[in-house]
C-alpha cells in the first residue's frame, strides 16, 4: 500500500533527521577520527630551525664572527623559517641569471650542500659549504667540486653525470647567446674534459685523477683562487 | 636585483667554483672592492622620527632616492645623519620595502599623499605587492573619478558653441542644465503621474446608477477619461520624438531600454485607435491595455534609485538564476512527494503532481494559504519538513542579492572593474619590463667593463673612479658572476635582437662560422670565438656604440671584434668598416696616462697573432686618419 510505503519513509526520514540534531549537539560521534590528522599536518610544516650558535659554528667554519653574523642575517632575512627547501632555493639562484633557466644546476648545488639529504638546508650546512669553497684549501675546493659533479656519490663521475651537469650549465646562457649553442656543444664539452681528466681511460673519472689532474692545470688552479674575498 | 637576492649573491660567486674545473678558458679576475668597509648604520631623520637601517639595505635599490648618491644632498654633516622633511608615517612603508622587497599601501594613508611620498623616493608604485594592489587600484580610481566629475561639473558650466541638436540632447540628458529642461523634465513627469492615475481610477467602480449595478468610472466617463489618455498620449509622442531627433546616434538610441519602454507605453493607444470596435479582437485588445501600465517606468529618468535598482538585478543575475533553480527543484522534489503521500486519502486536493506545485510554493514561501492542506500524517511531516527547507532556500541567496545592491549604490559599476582587468596586463608589463633591464643592464656594462679592464692594466686611476660610479659594487659582482659563466661555456650572452641578427647574417655569409679548429688557430676558447673570415680588418668602430656618459670613452668593441664578438655590432658598422681601408686610430687626447693606442688593420691578411684580450697593447703610430674629430676625448682601443 502506497500510504504505508510512504508512512515508513516518512519515519525513516524523521529518524536520520534526528541523528543529524544530535551529532550538532556532540552526543552522538559516528566515525570521526581521521579529523584531527589533517590539522597535526599543519603544525609540521610551520616548523622553524635555529642554528647552532655562534661559537660552535665558528669553531666549524674559518669565517668571523662578524662574518657570520652577516651571513646569518641575509640568510634568516630571506628564509625567516631557517630552512631553504629546494624550491626556494632555485628561486634564488634563477634570479642571478635572468637570461636562462637555472634550476637544474639549482638541483645539483642544492644536493651538494644539502649534506645530510633531508631535503632542506639548514644554516650550518649553508655555512659550512660556503667555508669549504671560500676559505678552503684548493683540495678542499676540488674535493668540493667533485662532490657537486657525482651526482650519486659513489665516488666516480661517469660520463652520464658529467653531461647532465653541462647540460644544466648550458641552460643557464639561454638562448640569446654568441655564438649560438649548438645541440652538441655541451656533449664535445664533456668529452673535452673526460679527454683532460680521465687518465686510464676507464670511462669514469675518479677523485684522485680529477685532483691530480686540476692541480696539475694552471687556469684552474689560479681560478680557484678567485672568490676567495667574497664575504 | 631583488632584495634578498643580494644577500645571496655571495654565495652564488662561491657556488661559481662548480664551473672552474670545467671551464677550459682562465676565469675574468674579480671586481676589486676598493674600499672594503664594513656595513654600517645609517640614520635617516625623518621630520624627527628616526630609523636606522644597514646601509647595505639601502643599496638593493640603486635606481631609487634612498639607494643612489642622491641621498647625499639630504646629509646633515653636524648631526651626521640623513634628514628628509617629509611624512614619517608614510616613510615607514617607504623604508619597510627596502627591507623586505615588498611594498604595502597602508589603508588609513591618503592616497594622494601615499603617491607623492613615493614620487619623492623614486619608487614606481606599480612595485606594490599583490595584497595590497587591489586596494591601493580602487582607491586610486574612486579619486580620478571624482576629479573627473568635479571637472565635468565645472565644464558643464562652460558650452563652446554647440548646435541646437546637442544642446537638446543635453538637455534632455541633464535636466538641471537648463531651466527649459528642467521645465521638460516636471512636465513629463506630471503627465506619467496623471496617465497611470488615470489607468487606475479607471476601473474604480463609480457610483451606480439605479438601474444598474456598479459600473467602473471608465465606462461611465468614457469621454474624459480617452480626452485624458489622448492628452498623455500626445506627449508622450511628442518627447519620443524630440528625444529621437536629438540623438547623437538614432540607432542606438532606438536600441535602448528607455526608448523601448517609450514606445510600448504609447503603442496601444495607437493600436486601439486603428481597429476600433471589431469584436474579435477587442480580447487582444484588453490585453493591449495591460501594457500601458509600463508607463510607470518612464519614471525610471526621472530616479536614480529605480535605475540602480534595474542594474542590480541585472547585475545580480547569477545569484537570481540560482534563487530561482533551486526553488524550482525543492518544488518538484516536495510536490510529488506530497502528491504520492496524499495520494491515498479521500478527498484530496493534491490530484497530481502540477496540482501539488501550487501547495509546495505557497508552503516554502511561508504564505499557507490554506486551499491545500494535507491530511495523512506523512503528509504532515513532509509538508513541514518543507515549509522548513522553504525557509532556508529563499533566505539564503536574498543576503547577497542585497549586497550587491549596497554595493553597487555605493561604487562603481562593472564595466571599470573589467577596464582594470587590462589595467592589471599592462601593469605586470610594466614590471617585467623595469626587471629586464637587469639583463639588459649586463650586456651594457660588459662593454664598459670590458674598458674598466683595461683600464686596469694600464693603470690610469682616475678613469677607473669615474668608471666606477656608473654600477654599484653589486651590479659589478653580478656582472662578474656572469662573466665567468660566460666564459666556462665559451658562449655570450647576447641581446635579443642582436641575436636575431646573428640567425639573419648566419645565413648570409657562408663563410661565417668558421671555428679556430679550422684555420689551425688552435688553443684557448678565446680563439674559437675570434677567427671570422669576414673581411673585418678594421679594429676600430665608429661612433655606433658611444656612451655619452662614459665621459667621452668609447667602449671597447674593439676587443669584442677580437674575441669574435663581431655579431653584436650593427650592420652598419660593418660596412663603414670595410669600406675604409686605411688605418682609423686615435690616441687618447687626454692624457699622459693611457698609452693604449688603436691598431687597424688593412686586410684580412694581417690579422693580428693570437692571443687573450688583455694582452697589452702595441701602440703604434697612426699614419694620417680619414676623421680627425678630436674634440671629443674618443679612445678606441684593441688590444693585440
Amino acid at each position: 500500500m502506497a500510504m504505508q510505503g510512504m508512512e515508513l519513509l516518512a519515519m525513516a526520514v524523521v529518524i536520520i533527521l534526528f541523528f543529524m540534531i544530535l551529532k550538532q549537539f556532540g552526543l552522538w560521534e559516528p566515525l570521526s577520527l581521521d579529523d584531527d590528522s589533517s590539522d597535526s599536518e599543519l603544525e609540521l610544516a610551520m616548523v622553524r630551525h635555529q642554528p647552532e650558535g655562534l661559537e660552535e659554528l665558528q669553531a666549524q667554519t674559518k669565517f668571523t664572527r662578524k662574518e657570520l653574523q652577516s651571513l646569518y642575517r641575509g640568510f634568516k632575512n630571506e628564509c625567516p623559517s631557517g630552512l631553504v627547501d629546494e624550491e626556494t632555493f632555485k628561486t634564488i639562484y634563477s634570479q642571478f641569471f635572468p637570461q636562462g633557466d637555472a634550476t637544474t644546476y639549482a638541483h645539483f648545488l642544492f644536493n651538494a650542500f644539502d649534506m645530510d639529504r633531508n631535503g632542506s638546508i639548514r644554516f650550518e650546512d649553508f655555512v659550512i659549504g660556503l667555508s669549504v669553497l671560500l676559505r678552503g684549501s684548493v683540495t678542499e675546493k676540488l674535493r668540493w667540486a667533485f662532490n657537486l659533479y657525482d651526482i650519486n656519490k659513489d665516488g666516480c663521475i661517469t660520463k652520464e653525470e658529467m653531461l647532465a651537469i653541462m647540460k644544466s650549465i648550458y641552460d643557464m646562457m639561454g638562448r640569446y647567446t654568441s655564438p649560438s649553442v649548438k645541440e652538441d656543444a655541451p656533449f664535445e664539452h664533456v668529452e673535452k674534459f673526460f679527454q683532460k681528466m680521465d687518465r686510464n681511460r676507464d670511462g669514469v673519472v675518479t677523485i684522485e685523477e680529477f685532483i691530480e689532474t686540476c692541480q696539475k692545470d694552471e687556469n684552474i688552479m689560479s681560478s680557484m683562487q678567485l672568490f676567495e674575498n667574497v664575504i | 636585483m631583488a632584495t634578498g637576492v643580494a644577500a645571496w649573491l655571495p654565495f652564488a660567486r662561491a657556488a661559481a667554483i662548480g664551473w672552474m674545473p670545467v671551464a677550459n678558458c682562465p676565469m675574468p679576475p674579480a671586481p676589486r672592492e676598493h674600499s672594503k668597509k664594513q656595513d654600517e648604520l645609517i640614520i635617516l631623520n625623518v621630520s624627527g622620527r628616526r630609523f636606522q637601517t644597514w646601509r647595505t639595505t639601502l643599496d638593493r635599490y640603486p635606481d631609487t632616492l634612498l639607494g643612489s648618491t642622491e641621498k647625499e644632498f639630504f646629509y646633515n654633516e653636524e648631526t651626521k645623519e640623513y634628514f628628509f622633511d617629509r611624512d614619517p608615517d608614510a616613510f615607514r612603508s617607504v623604508l619597510n620595502f627596502y627591507r623586505t622587497g615588498k611594498l604595502h599601501y597602508p589603508r588609513y594613508e591618503c592616497i594622494s599623499a601615499f603617491d607623492e611620498e613615493l614620487a619623492f623616493f623614486g619608487i614606481i608604485p606599480e612595485i606594490i605587492g599583490d595584497c595590497c594592489y587591489e586596494e591601493y587600484k580602487d582607491r586610486k580610481r574612486e579619486n580620478a573619478e571624482r576629479l573627473m566629475d568635479d571637472q565635468e561639473e565645472n565644464k558643464d558650466s562652460k558650452l563652446p558653441n554647440m548646435n541646437f541638436r546637442e544642446t537638446m540632447w543635453r538637455a534632455f540628458e541633464n535636466p538641471h542644465t537648463s531651466t527649459m529642461a528642467l521645465v521638460f523634465y516636471y512636465v513629463t513627469g506630471f503627465f506619467i503621474a496623471v496617465s497611470v492615475i488615470t489607468n487606475v481610477v479607471e476601473t474604480v467602480p463609480c457610483g451606480s446608477t439605479p438601474n444598474q449595478k456598479d459600473v467602473p468610472c471608465g465606462e461611465r466617463y468614457t469621454v474624459a477619461f480617452f480626452c485624458m489618455d489622448t492628452a498623455c498620449v500626445m506627449i508622450f509622442t511628442v518627447e519620443y520624438l524630440l528625444r529621437l531627433f536629438a540623438a547623437p546616434s538614432r540607432y542606438r538610441f532606438m536600441r535602448s531600454v528607455m526608448s523601448i519602454i517609450d514606445v510600448v507605453a504609447i503603442l496601444p493607444y495607437y493600436i486601439g485607435l486603428v481597429m476600433t470596435n471589431n469584436e474579435d479582437v477587442s480580447g487582444a485588445f484588453v490585453t493591449l491595455r495591460v501594457f500601458r501600465v509600463f508607463r510607470i517606468f518612464k519614471f525610471s529618468r526621472h530616479s536614480q534609485g529605480l535605475r540602480i535598482l534595474g542594474y542590480t538585478l541585472k547585475s545580480c543575475a547569477s545569484e537570481l538564476g540560482f534563487l530561482l533553480f533551486s526553488l524550482t527543484m525543492a518544488i518538484i522534489i516536495f510536490a510529488t512527494v506530497m502528491f504520492y503521500a496524499e495520494k491515498g486519502s479521500s478527498s484530496s486536493k493534491f490530484t497530481s503532481i502540477p496540482a501539488s506545485f501550487w501547495y509546495t510554493i505557497v508552503t516554502m514561501t511561508t504564505l499557507g494559504y490554506g486551499d491545500m492542506v494535507p491530511k495523512t500524517i506523512a503528509g504532515k511531516i513532509f509538508g513541514s519538513i518543507c515549509s522548513l527547507s522553504g525557509v532556508l532556500v529563499i533566505a539564503l541567496p536574498v543576503p547577497v542579492i542585497v549586497s550587491n545592491f549596497s554595493r553597487i549604490y555605493h561604487q562603481n559599476q562593472r564595466a571599470d572593474k573589467r577596464r582594470a582587468q587590462k589595467v592589471q596586463k599592462a601593469r605586470l608589463a610594466r614590471i617585467r619590463i623595469a626587471k629586464k633591464g637587469s639583463s639588459n643592464a649586463y650586456l651594457q656594462s660588459k662593454r664598459n667593463g670590458l674598458l674598466n679592464e683595461l683600464l686596469d692594466l694600464t693603470g690610469s686611476e682616475e678613469e677607473e673612479q669615474h668608471m666606477n660610479k656608473t654600477s654599484s659594487l653589486l651590479e659589478s659582482q653580478h656582472h662578474h658572476l656572469l662573466h665567468c659563466l660566460e666564459k666556462t661555456t665559451a658562449h655570450e650572452f647576447v641581446d635579443e635582437q642582436l641575436f636575431e641578427q646573428n640567425c639573419v647574417e648566419g645565413a648570409q655569409f657562408s663563410r661565417s662560422p668558421s671555428l679556430s679548429s679550422q684555420e689551425g688557430f688552435t688553443g684557448t676558447c678565446c680563439t674559437r670565438r675570434s677567427r671570422k673570415r669576414i673581411p673585418l680588418p678594421n679594429a676600430s668602430l665608429s661612433t655606433t656604440h658611444t656612451h655619452t656618459h662614459t665621459q667621452g670613452l668609447q667602449e671597447l668593441s674593439a676587443i669584442h671584434i677580437q674575441c669574435g664578438d663581431q655579431p653584436s655590432l650593427s650592420t652598419s658598422s660593418r660596412s663603414s668598416l670595410n669600406m675604409k681601408s686605411s688605418e682609423r686610430s686615435r690616441i687618447n687626447c687626454r692624457g699622459q696616462q693611457i698609452t693604449t693606442a688603436v691598431i687597424s688593420l688593412p686586410s684580412p691578411t694581417n690579422f693580428p697573432p693570437d692571443g687573450d684580450g688583455h694582452g697589452p697593447a702595441n701602440p703604434i703610430p697612426a699614419p694620417p686618419t680619414i676623421n680627425t674629430t678630436t674634440s671629443s676625448n674618443i679612445v678606441k682601443v684593441s688590444a693585440l
